[in-house]
């Protein structure tokens, strides 16, 4: 096992870096935060996959390498491994966390619970937990395009987390 | 009244909290200090959103700190100082951060509460922290690392000189302090970034707000 430090400090970190987008730089402009949140996760994924699998062979197909994401990727960062993982086999993955680690702390109106994290519609009368929330989620949504990026598949990546604390990543493989 | 336990050691607080790996944790911060470059332009405006990200870590992780660390709101101040001043010192002899900091709140000196301080840092980031170079008021002395999980991959381009990488433990040590009622100010004297032989934070008591209470008892 590598070297480790406490969970507080990547969550601290990870919550922050959320809050001062969303709050401090581009509070007007919650695309332009979740852009950067996103580029952060992406930056973090890309170099992250580029260190998991320096010792492996190639990936032969999209199959595969999606595979490593919800086994050894997920593993290394949450403990744990991605639930399930479901196909179309037309390039479209969706890989459920039941209890995905960084919002098993968080907690949200009933009334809201029901967001996609890829709609940011301003004009809800929005709740600002559920805001956050998917502001969170762009930074997982990031590793995961930038660990499939540098293993060569280019992708979009979206949450969703109509049943917390489970929450559902959508790839989306781009041909 | 509660039993007067004694503080835990840095190892076993580390050994007791929930822990991933660092690597994630310090990529994720190296992206996030690009990213304000990039988004930012300015160093010195990076300089001063680290040091308020750290702060406001700081005033949450001191909680989780107290809540952990064993280190008691006893009575017996004295005690309880004494106590903890001699389990950092020979037990941990790096850093206790936060044990420091209850332990100057109750005896008043800023001594007790620096090695606190390095206890701290051996239970969020695994590495050990030592108390140094105290000043003869007793308000200013040095945390020192010689080994932290920030800056492992790093290395500054020549563009950012004035960058204070790990600006965001200078903000954490002074948010954590704070909400102990020690307002400090932090500056760093050593950055192994800048070829220096160690990291070394200068910690100085400004000021010290007695503890109030805003509230009454229903009586």
């Amino acid at each position: 096992m590598g070297r480790e430090v406490s969970e507080s400090c990547v969550d601290g970190v990870v919550m922050e870096m959320v809050a001062a987008y969303c709050g401090r730089f581009y509070a007007a402009k919650p695309e332009l935060a979740a852009g950067r949140i996103e580029a952060i996760g992406f930056q973090v994924g890309h170099q992250l996959s580029e260190r998991y699998t320096m010792e492996r062979p190639r990936f032969t197909d999209h199959l595969e390498a999606i595979k490593f994401i919800c086994k050894d990727f997920w593993s290394e960062l949450f403990k744990k491994q991605i639930d399930n993982l479901k196909t179309n086999h037309r390039g479209t993955f969706v890989l459920q966390d039941n209890h995905f680690r960084w919002l098993t702390r968080v907690s949200l109106d009933p009334a809201v619970e029901s967001t996609d994290a890829t709609e940011n519609d301003s004009g809800s009368l929005g709740d600002s937990a559920a805001q956050t929330t998917s502001m969170l989620l762009y930074f997982p949504c990031g590793l995961i395009r930038g660990a499939l990026t540098n293993l060569g598949i280019p992708c979009a990546v979206s949450a969703d987390m109509s049943n917390l604390p489970a929450c559902s990543f959508v790839v989306r493989i781009k041909t | 009244m509660p039993p007067l336990t004694t503080p835990k050691s840095g190892d076993a607080l580390f050994a007791s909290v929930e822990r991933v790996n660092a690597e994630l944790f310090t990529l994720t911060y190296g992206a996030i200090v690009r990213q304000l470059l990039t988004d930012l332009e300015e160093v010195e405006e990076v300089n001063k959103q680290l040091d308020q990200m750290g702060y406001n870590i700081g005033t949450r992780l001191v909680d989780e700190f107290l809540a952990k660390s064993n280190v008691s709101n006893c009575a017996d101040f004295k005690e309880t100082a004494d106590t903890i001043a001699k389990t950092l010192s020979y037990v941990c002899p790096v850093i206790a951060f936060f044990t420091a900091t209850v332990a100057m709140h109750h005896s008043g000196t800023f001594h007790a509460l620096s090695s606190a301080n390095s206890l701290g840092f051996k239970m969020f980031l695994g590495v050990t922290a030592t108390v140094t170079n105290w000043d003869a008021e007793g308000t200013t002395c040095s945390f020192v690392l010689e080994d932290n999980p920030l800056v492992d991959f790093v290395e500054l381009p020549d563009t950012c000189q004035g960058l204070q990488y790990c600006n965001v433990l200078s903000g954490v040590i002074r948010g954590a302090l704070e909400m102990v009622s020690m307002k400090t100010e932090v500056t760093w004297v050593r950055d192994m970034l800048r070829g220096d032989d160690a990291y070394e934070m200068r910690v100085k008591l400004t000021k010290q707000v007695p503890e109030e209470y805003p509230y009454k008892d229903d009586d």
